[in-house]
């Protein structure tokens, strides 16, 4: 399997008055794994569900494996949603043997971590159980494609890491992966980055390319709670990082005279920008407009 | 003033939710609790705000009229307005008349909810509906404040937002125990603290964990031994309590050696852990 396996071209999704989804072009290749971040509202749940074929476009169009997103190509997809789409009062064998008969393939063999939970209810299992659970309903039938909505949201570190391991497993088999989180430890574990802001698509590629023109200034002192209290007193678009503040495209200089008004102690020093103050700068722009 | 829970043991039927926990929040500070689902942030946190009685154990925190606390459920009634929400948690503290009004104007400013103040409950996003379970908790000042985590699934945007809110009661003197299971956040706190299966991974602060992690993590396509490594992006990590072996001939070729950030520690003691008790 090679080539483009999901692709949105010009989609826009109106509600009323009110545009979700604003001309966005995008497409999965087999074997990639790409993360979708934005903030809530900016337009990825709507993209999803047109790209899933759950909503119409009001224009432009989705392919989906080749055509639209239809019942019969949506036998091959794999989605997650955030809840999960498990049935809690069914046990876990009676949740796989359910997706596994709706999708017409053989019930999954159940890995060695969930072996002893077989007959358990799916709503007694702790939320990495859970996840794991609804990752082999969804992969049972060997998808060729693949979408997931902040799939490791509320797992330990190592059940986040083993539940990577799978997403990983299934791209290299050759199936595309699309993944919306919240977590930027987790967006930088994708192959490949799309930024929704407002509806559109703002910026694509790897991380320095999210970045884009995004700076900061790190800020050092001993007593960061009122060195911070003062900048954000000032509008500064201030974030912590360990103890360090950092605040995104500020002019140092301007940070500095905040600072000696207040009497802070403080150096200052450009560093290298995150996702995330990229993603505060577009907030901010879009509350502004 | 510090606060405390010191060697708590809480059971819940035949599950040990805490085993012997000793955690310190000092005013001022911000202290994060990081671990998956049930790892035991919240039974730690409801012990400390009295909400859970102790099998063994003491609790050191202020009286129920100086305590702030977040519950992981919403936090406020999805069919009062926001303004509403606040004033009836203000009334039951005592809070009224221009107090009230000066105090709900400025919380509702901190946390950019002023445009939002007539809307329903039901009707904010998932961070606006936080910050106002957050505004709620500490609309009375209090001296300890406890946050179930607070920012678990909203945007990163929001995020944000509260964390600029809890710096600021930190920064005005309160002290601060919450719960997060993003790393990047337990790293930004003074103190923080893991907990697995009820028990403390490691505490201190992120550059003392840092310090008193023992052993090698190292980076390669293939590990030597597949129990102790993890997946990172395109390659994994392995970890090697004792340290990597010396010899290049015993790794596979491009292994090398990482330093570790907060999320190879704990999922190395997570391992290591795991490891040593056969389950």
């Amino acid at each position: 399997m090679t080539g483009v396996l999901l692709r949105a071209g010009h989609v826009t999704r109106r509600f009323g008055a009110f545009t979700a989804v604003d001309d966005v072009s995008m497409r999965v290749q087999a074997g990639e794994v790409v993360g979708l971040l934005g903030a809530n509202g900016a337009g990825k749940t709507t993209l999803i569900r047109m790209l899933l074929g759950l909503i119409a476009v009001t224009s432009g169009r989705v392919d989906l494996l080749g055509g639209p997103p239809d019942r019969e190509r949506r036998r091959r997809l794999g989605y997650v949603p955030q809840g999960l789409g498990l049935y809690g009062d069914l046990t876990v064998r009676e949740n796989l043997s359910f997706s596994a008969r709706a999708y017409g393939t053989a019930e999954p063999v159940l890995p060695p971590a969930l072996a002893g939970l077989a007959d358990i209810l799916v709503r007694e299992l702790p939320l990495g159980a859970q996840r794991q659970v609804a990752f082999l309903a969804a992969l049972a039938h060997s998808p060729e494609v693949i979408v997931l909505d902040e799939p490791t949201s509320g797992v330990d570190a190592l059940a986040r890491a083993a539940l990577w391991d799978t997403i990983r497993a299934q791209a290299e088999r050759g199936a595309g992966v699309l993944v919306t989180t919240h977590y930027m430890q987790e967006a930088q574990q994708c192959d490949r980055l799309l930024l929704m802001s407002d509806g559109r698509l703002v910026a694509e590629g790897s991380e320095a390319d999210i970045i884009g023109s995004t700076t900061a200034v790190a800020v050092r002192t001993g007593d960061w709670a009122r060195a911070f209290a003062a900048l954000a007193a000032a509008g500064a678009p201030v974030m912590l990082a360990g103890r360090a503040i950092r605040v995104a495209n500020a002019d140092p200089a301007g940070l500095a005279g905040v600072l000696e008004a207040a009497g802070i102690e403080a150096s200052l020093q450009p560093v290298p920008a995150t996702i995330s103050e990229r993603m505060l700068m577009l907030s901010r722009q879009a509350r502004a407009s | 003033m510090t606060y405390s829970v010191r060697s708590a043991t809480v059971r819940l039927g035949p599950a040990v939710a805490l085993d012997d926990v000793t955690v310190e929040v000092p005013g001022g500070s911000v202290v994060a609790v990081v671990g998956g689902d049930g790892a035991g942030k919240s039974t730690l946190l409801r012990a400390l705000a009295g909400e859970v009685s102790l099998d063994a154990g003491t609790v050191e925190a202020p009286p129920k009229q100086r305590l702030g606390y977040l519950p992981a459920s919403s936090g406020s009634w999805a069919a009062l307005t926001v303004t509403q929400n606040i004033d009836f948690v203000a009334g039951i503290y005592g809070l009224a008349g221009d107090e009230l009004t000066a105090r709900r104007a400025e919380l509702l400013d901190r946390a950019a909810l002023t445009p939002a103040a007539g809307r329903l409950a039901a009707q904010l996003s998932g961070g606006m509906r936080r910050k106002l379970g957050f505004v709620m908790a500490i609309v009375h000042r209090p001296a300890l404040l406890i946050l179930d985590e607070p920012t678990t699934g909203i945007d990163p945007v929001s995020r944000i937002d509260l964390w600029r809110l809890v710096s600021e009661a930190a920064a005005s003197g309160a002290a601060v125990l919450m719960s997060t299971t993003y790393l990047d956040e337990a790293e930004r706190a003074a103190h923080l603290v893991v907990l697995d299966s009820g028990r403390v991974l490691v505490q201190g602060s992120y550059d003392q964990v840092r310090a008193e992690f023992a052993g090698e993590v190292t980076q390669t396509s293939q590990p030597v031994r597949a129990d102790w490594a993890w997946r990172r992006g395109r390659v994994l990590h392995e970890y090697w309590p004792g340290g990597a072996p010396s010899s290049p001939s015993s790794a596979p070729a491009g292994t090398t050696t990482v330093a570790p950030d907060l999320e190879d520690i704990v999922i190395a003691l997570s391992l290591a852990r795991r490891n040593a008790v056969p389950s």
